[in-house]
């Protein structure tokens, strides 16, 4: 048993350098906005278009996010939701989960939650980062997540993406030097239009990790200028009653 | 009408007899400072984690299968489900935050002197008690850090010799954690603990009614009764039980009534409080993913560690000691005695003098020392154990150690200020 701990321990000691070696890649600010519900709603047709047919959101139902994005829910059933057969269904899709892990090495995660699990400017980054390796299975590999056995499902929008170096001067020397991930212009969109549909996209996904923000943060304001107001009159009857004692 | 049901009630059972004992005529010092906050509002604390306990179980499935999904379900499907978790989950780190101070409270004043010994041990009790309740709540909502916190934390029982593996076996009622002990944890979250934690708060205050509060100066407010007047005595405007009085055998000095004193200025100190604990759970639930951690987005996976297991923040002192001891079971037992440590308070401590207003500038340092030593062992216990840290934790383990030895050493001799004889 004091092996079992031990072996434990390690193990999180092992994965923490790990851990600490993992966050040396820069992330990119994802600039979402979860008030923008036109980029949440192009957000909700990216997913239903590109990361339904593995990933699923099977916490959230459609009818929640067409009321939070502003949806019709026949309109919406009519556009996304061609998963469901119920307004209330939840966001699943219909493929052979084992075949899937067999397919990528891995189940495709659940993405209800990612966001909250990596959070929004490393889903905004990885989705940015896929360059072409011929070593990998689906000839595709990731900067933030190494090996990754995802394919670049986003590779029709962004065109074929390839770590861009330059020859420079390093000490003198010429130098290969890394100048990030450049693409060969064979996708639909340019870079710029490409960063916005990948953080509309990462917006949507901020907006299902937690679909009560929004409600949480007017609730919130409400509630502590209630508690200011109150404090002042709490403040001033203790006062009062203290003079008594004063 | 009123005054004759109250009358039949009273005669029935003493109930504003009571209420005057223990709320209206008890008296208390009147130089509560910020301090003396803490006390009510962990009993607020435990009340919020009661009530939204409550709800929270009305829609949770404590089954492996069922667990994840359905605080998914309270998230997004149950009206303010959202709201009562995180105030759920904000309460559980609220609950340590308020219990720690009201503990630093007790060691600045010296309320753990005697008479008050026995209500520092229902103290050290609620504590250890709160410790179990937050660890086997943890559990429930079967995240990945759940899952692997709750396999670190079983797994150190298992370095116990000779009964340490059929322990954890017992513990978990399972040869790994599964829907056995995640269905025995909710079992002992909302019955068995709570159950024990109100008998225990309850005990706690009658014994601290008993001997009475003990103040910043750590003077004593009930004296006996010499017949002589008491100049500028702010308890002579008010009525005290006779339970306190003794008959005129003692005098109270500069005590003022529990209510409606205290219970006005108790609600500035909840209002002051609600405006954080309300800014947390509005703005800011997962407490910079100290609250409520990342990995904990995702279902608990039996097959795939974190990368990085740290407990929840407010076992991390604690932690923290036992990954500086390189021996597994010493750091266990190490672990155990920094609480055994603070629960021997009263005896290790032998200065008559309780406040430290009062104490020399050794015990001064020494304190400081301690809660220096406490915070940084609290970092350290969320920091990966590199070699520096590892050192750093064997360091500051030692100096959290050093606070109890160094006040058995120089507390019985110890050079200390004058007492007053008024509560300034």
């Amino acid at each position: 048993m004091i092996k079992k701990l031990f072996t434990v321990l390690a193990l999180v000691a092992s994965s923490a350098a790990m851990a600490a070696g993992g966050h040396a890649v820069h992330l990119d600010k994802a600039p979402i906005d979860l008030t923008d519900k036109e980029s949440l709603q192009r957000g909700a047709r990216m997913f239903q278009n590109y990361c339904l047919g593995c990933h699923q959101m099977q916490y959230q139902r459609y009818s929640r996010t067409f009321r939070d994005l502003g949806i019709p829910d026949d309109v919406g059933m009519a556009t996304l939701g061609f998963t469901a057969n119920k307004v209330g269904d939840h966001i699943k899709n219909a493929a052979p989960k084992a075949d899937l892990a067999n397919w990528f090495g891995a189940a495709p995660p659940d993405l209800t939650n990612v966001a909250r699990v990596r959070g929004p400017d490393w889903i905004y980054t990885y989705l940015r980062t896929f360059y072409v390796d011929p070593s990998r299975p689906f000839g595709v590999n990731n900067e933030v997540f190494p090996l990754v056995g995802m394919p670049h499902v986003l590779q029709e929008l962004q065109g074929i993406p390839y770590k861009a170096t330059e020859t420079r001067l390093v000490d003198g020397v010429p130098t290969e030097v890394d100048v990030g991930i450049k693409t060969d212009g064979s996708g639909e969109l340019s870079t710029e239009e490409y960063d916005r549909a990948v953080a509309d996209l990462v917006n949507y996904l901020e907006y299902v990790g937690e679909p009560s923000k929004l409600e949480s943060h007017s609730l919130g304001v409400k509630v502590l200028i209630f508690l200011g107001i109150f404090f002042i009159f709490a403040f001033l009857l203790k006062k009062e009653y203290w003079r008594d004692v004063h | 009408m009123f005054k004759n049901f109250m009358s039949w009630i009273e005669y029935r059972m003493p109930f504003m007899e009571k209420m005057n004992l223990h709320v209206m005529q008890y008296p208390a010092p009147k130089n509560f400072n910020f301090w003396y906050f803490f006390g009510s509002l962990a009993m607020l604390v435990l009340v919020n984690q009661i009530l939204t306990g409550i709800w929270l179980t009305m829609n949770f499935v404590p089954t492996a299968e069922g667990a994840f999904a359905s605080v998914e379900y309270i998230m997004r499907d149950v009206d303010y489900g959202w709201l009562l978790r995180y105030m759920h989950s904000t309460g559980a780190s609220a609950f340590f935050v308020v219990v720690y101070l009201h503990m630093l409270r007790g060691m600045m004043y010296g309320s753990y002197q005697k008479p008050r010994e026995l209500l520092w041990i229902f103290g050290m009790l609620i504590f250890l008690v709160l410790m179990a309740e937050a660890f086997m709540g943890y559990l429930l909502p079967w995240g990945q850090m759940s899952f692997w916190g709750a396999q670190v934390i079983i797994s150190i029982f298992g370095v116990i010799p000779v009964i340490g593996d059929d322990l954890t076996l017992w513990i978990r009622g399972d040869y790994v954690i599964s829907g056995a002990t995640l269905n025995r944890f909710f079992a002992l979250h909302v019955i068995a603990l709570p159950l024990v934690l109100v008998v225990l708060v309850f005990l706690h205050i009658i014994a601290l009614h008993e001997v009475g509060s003990n103040n910043p100066d750590g003077i004593d407010v009930k004296r006996p009764n010499d017949g002589q007047k008491i100049e500028d005595n702010v308890s002579d405007k008010f009525t005290f039980h006779e339970y306190f009085t003794k008959g005129g055998k003692k005098i109270i000095v500069d005590a003022i009534p529990f209510h409606p004193y205290y219970t006005v200025k108790d609600i500035v100190g909840v209002v002051g409080f609600l405006f954080i604990f309300c800014f947390v759970i509005f703005f800011a639930p997962e407490g910079g993913g100290f609250f409520l951690e990342p990995p904990n987005f995702e279902p608990a996976n039996p097959m795939k560690t974190p990368e990085h297991i740290a407990p929840v923040w407010y076992f991390t002192p604690f932690y923290a000691i036992l990954r500086a001891v390189p021996d597994q079971l010493f750091g266990a037992i190490f672990m155990f005695l920094a609480i055994i440590f603070l629960a021997l308070l009263p005896w290790l401590d032998r200065c008559p003098v309780r406040s430290v207003r009062y104490r020399s500038n050794l015990h001064k340092a020494n304190l400081v020392m301690f809660c220096i030593s406490f915070v940084v062992l609290g970092v350290l216990g969320v920091l990966p154990a590199t070699p520096t840290y590892t050192l750093l934790a064997q360091i500051f383990s030692f100096t959290y150690f050093a606070y109890f030895g160094l006040l058995w050493f120089y507390s019985k001799n110890e050079k200390t200020k004058p007492l007053p004889v008024r509560l300034s």
